[in-house]
């Protein structure tokens, strides 16, 4: 039953997810559609690759402001090296998701060894990368290069007549290796670790410091990664792409049953975040009537609700009081 | 018991210094392969700092740590576990978020193909725990447990992570008899396997219960080590409180002198689960001292003076006449002043100036809309730090900059401000250097022949001796004695912490 009261939020979620997917359905029968699904897949997947970085970070009792940004910094800084110094995408990729690696790392490192909260040092990541993105062109590059297209050709027929495409794949890719990563592996556990209590954690003897490093490394190279994807999706590079992804990403993790204070929460829970986001778009925008903004009030309201149900089950599972 | 063979840990000479204090000086420390150790001293002795020493929380300043005849110099708690010194502590520093199966084996996981084999991992923890007589599922979260199966889990997992020498901090703290029997049970079969336990508690019964040896620490110092069996209680407490061999006190007692008139008397004052009903008088001009081990109950007496608990029993009369304590703020109405034991926790405000946290209690008597003209409380800071002799350049530097002895006296000057009638003192002389407690003593003593009532709780029985006109010995949360005149010598008062108590506590105050 304790297992239970830790699963519940994550079984909470499935179960509005599946509710409003039923009800989505009876409306509008056609939601059922492997169309439907596949462009659900496609239109989230920068926002499934930015939870995926985001649960590792929230796990961790941390929070990442920065990754809207550095997802804008990539799709100019693409833009720039495949349009302007005419380099090959593919090493371009390359290019962007070391950087990224390289810049969480940085973040990591800051924030073990100048003992700052995550919030001011990725506020100043965000900052950076925002401005940086803004310097390299304040206009929106388009991308023209052959190779895009081929990539975009590439996809899985969907029974149905729907397809799966590329950066749909990449994001279901990101979080098979993202949930591998934090369930299976020591580097995931002590994640956990972090999460539960930091200072406990050292003392049973893990290295807080290396920790600290992949997690944020891990959220700016998903950010990178998100780039990509947003880049491949719009075909174009914009310093302004992105603003406020962040809070949408945390949002997705909130809501897929992870707790925002670290330790408690899984990968799937993330998955059915974002799709929950996406699904309740979709239907705005069958709907056709209502203003897409109302999708921001309800992703509000849910988050409020299991922000509150987060509390009850934490009050109800832990009697035995936390030592922490 | 068998006698223990071969030296197992061997420290030598470690000493760690924080600012203004030494906090372990030069302090030996012998553990043989199959005993169990007593690491005894009151708070500030050490304890804390050589475990961490051991455990290589914080880095060595001098000394040397050899383990099985090989010199160790843990630099993290990793690398102390890795050559074998494991600690437990009282508060259990396992992760509760975490399974009881990742709580064991958190950084040394059971791998297949380059991932954690969870299955391996629940099996091998079950085996593990039923050798320490627990059958809980291991997949469950540590929080599901309670306190004392958390404490087995955490040495389950110290053990497992091939531990010689095995340090226990407090382990029994938060136990009841029959879990504090099951661990002793624990230590003695992993004695008898060879291992090393260091057990370091406060309570003296569990000492004689389980130990071989003891070292008592006192003021960062190694004061001695001894045969549990051939050491009697009443010399392992005056080991452990700091009383000379008669004869050799240079503390001398003051001459008596004239009573003033009575100004504050209790009366069978008390709260149920904190400390039993207890009575004592103060005149003008005394000082009441407290004496009593760890634990007897000696801070709560003033937590109920000065009204920070409320009593359920008993009254406190001042000036003849009854009064209700609601909280501080009546007793600082009263004219009652504290200065609690824990400066860092309870007294100063780090980052405040020095100025700013002598005025504090001043300002808050005022209330803050008649605030003190800053003039006045320059005038005011300007005054004490002369007056106490605060080792500063100016009145304006965060106080967290200053010594401990520095930080005391700038927490006493904060009452005095208040020119209160009576000044409640813990532990006055606690983790401060030897010239500070000097200092601090001479200033006691002005205040008292300046009319003051004091009420000074301290572990020190040869000062407590040496400045109190009266001792309240306190011992296991009820009034043990009450010392008066000739008979307040330091003999006396450990003589009343260890003989048990049972008659009630005296009703009437002497």
């Amino acid at each position: 039953m304790r297992i239970n009261a830790r699963t519940l939020p994550f079984l909470a979620t499935l179960g509005v997810f599946i509710l409003l997917y039923a009800v989505c359905a009876i409306q509008y029968p056609s939601m059922l559609s492997a169309r439907v699904i596949g462009n659900l897949l496609t239109d989230n997947a920068f926002l499934g690759v930015l939870a995926v970085g985001m649960t590792f970070v929230i796990l961790s009792g941390g929070i990442d402001l920065s990754v809207g940004a550095v997802m804008g910094f990539t799709t100019v800084a693409l833009a720039v090296m495949i349009e302007g110094a005419g380099l090959h995408p593919l090493v371009s990729f390359a290019i962007v998701l070391v950087g990224g690696a390289a810049f969480g790392c940085g973040v990591g490192a800051a924030i073990h060894w100048l003992k700052a909260p995550p919030f001011i040092v990725t506020l100043t990541a965000m900052f950076l990368a925002r401005g940086a993105a803004l310097l390299l062109s304040t206009d929106s590059i388009p991308v023209r290069h052959e190779f895009y297209q081929t990539l975009s050709d590439l996809s899985l027929s969907l029974p149905g007549g729907g397809r799966l495409g590329l950066i749909a794949m990449l994001m279901l890719l990101a979080f098979v290796v993202g949930g591998v990563l934090l369930h299976f592996t020591r580097a995931g556990l002590r994640v956990y670790a972090l999460g539960g209590n930091a200072r406990f954690a050292g003392l049973m003897g893990i290295d807080t410091a290396r920790t600290t490093i992949l997690v944020y490394g891990v959220s700016s190279t998903m950010a990178a990664l998100a780039g990509i994807i947003f880049s491949l999706y719009t075909r174009s590079g914009y310093a302004l792409t992105g603003v406020g992804v962040e809070l949408d990403a945390i949002a997705a993790v909130v809501i897929g049953g992870t707790l925002l204070s670290g330790g408690v929460g899984g990968m799937a829970g993330s998955l059915i975040g974002v799709l929950i986001q996406g699904l309740i778009l979709t239907w705005i925008t069958f709907d056709g009537s209502l203003s897409s903004w109302w999708t921001k009030i309800a992703i509000g309201m849910l988050l409020f609700i299991f922000i509150g149900l987060q509390r009850l089950i934490l009050q109800f599972s832990a009697p035995t009081g936390r030592t922490g | 018991m068998t006698e223990p063979a071969a030296t197992l840990l061997s420290a030598r000479g470690l000493t760690r210094t924080y600012p203004g204090v030494r906090a372990l000086d030069g302090v030996d420390l012998t553990l043989r392969a199959g005993e169990i150790h007593a690491l005894l001293g009151e708070n500030g002795a050490g304890k804390s700092t050589l475990i961490n020493l051991l455990t290589g929380a914080q880095p060595i300043e001098a000394g040397s740590i050899h383990l099985d005849g090989r010199e160790v110099r843990p630099r993290s708690p990793a690398d102390a576990a890795a050559s074998g010194i494991v600690a437990v502590y009282q508060e259990i520093t396992l992760l509760p978020n975490l399974s009881v199966a990742e709580n064991i084996y958190l950084g040394r996981e059971p791998t297949r193909f380059g991932l954690v084999d969870r299955a391996r991992m629940r099996r091998e923890a079950a085996i593990l725990l039923s050798r320490f007589g627990l059958s809980i599922d291991p997949a469950q979260p540590l929080s599901a447990f309670s306190t004392a199966v958390q404490q087995l889990i955490a040495i389950a997992r110290a053990v497992d992570m091939s531990a010689r020498v095995l340090i226990l901090d407090e382990p029994t703290a938060s136990l009841d008899s029959a879990e504090v029997a099951v661990l002793f049970r624990l230590m003695r079969e992993l004695a008898a396997s060879g291992m090393a336990v260091l057990f370091v508690t406060h309570f003296l019964d569990q000492v004689y219960e389980v130990t071989h040896r003891i070292t008592v620490l006192r003021g960062g110092k190694l004061v001695g080590e001894r045969k549990t069996a051939a050491l009697p209680r009443l010399d392992l407490v005056a080991m452990m409180l700091g009383k000379l061999p008669s004869g050799d006190n240079h503390l001398q007692r003051h001459a008596a002198r004239e009573p003033g008139a009575p100004f504050v008397t209790v009366k069978d004052l008390g709260k149920r689960h904190l400390v039993a009903p207890f009575s004592a008088g103060i005149r003008r001009g005394e000082v009441l001292g407290v004496a009593g081990l760890l634990g007897s109950g000696r801070t709560e007496t003033a937590l109920l003076l000065f009204g920070a608990e409320r009593a359920d029993a008993g009254e406190i009369i001042v000036d003849g006449a009854a009064v209700t304590l609601r909280g501080p703020r009546d007793a600082i109405r009263l004219g009652f002043g504290f200065c609690p034991e824990d400066r860092k926790l309870d007294g100063i405000v780090p980052d405040l100036s020095i100025r700013e946290n002598i005025v504090l209690a001043l300002q808050a008597r005022l209330g803050w809309v008649r605030r003190l003209p800053l003039a006045r409380q320059r005038e005011l800071a300007d005054t004490y730090i002369k007056l106490l002799n605060i080792r500063t350049p100016d009145a304006e530097k965060p106080i967290q900059l200053l010594s401990g002895g520095n930080q005391q006296k700038a927490l006493l000057a904060r009452w005095l401000a208040t020119k209160p009638r009576l000044l409640i003192l813990d532990e006055p002389t606690r983790g401060i250097d030897v010239g500070a407690h000097a200092e601090i003593i001479l200033l006691l003593e002005k205040l008292r022949d300046e009319g003051m009532a004091l009420y000074v709780i301290s572990s020190e029985v040869e000062e407590v001796a040496a400045y109190a006109d009266r001792v309240m010995v306190m011992r296991e949360r009820r009034q043990a004695g009450m010392l008066t005149g000739e008979e307040v010598t330091p003999s006396a008062i450990i003589d009343a912490i260890v003989t048990p108590v049972d008659m009630p506590p005296p009703g009437r105050a002497a």
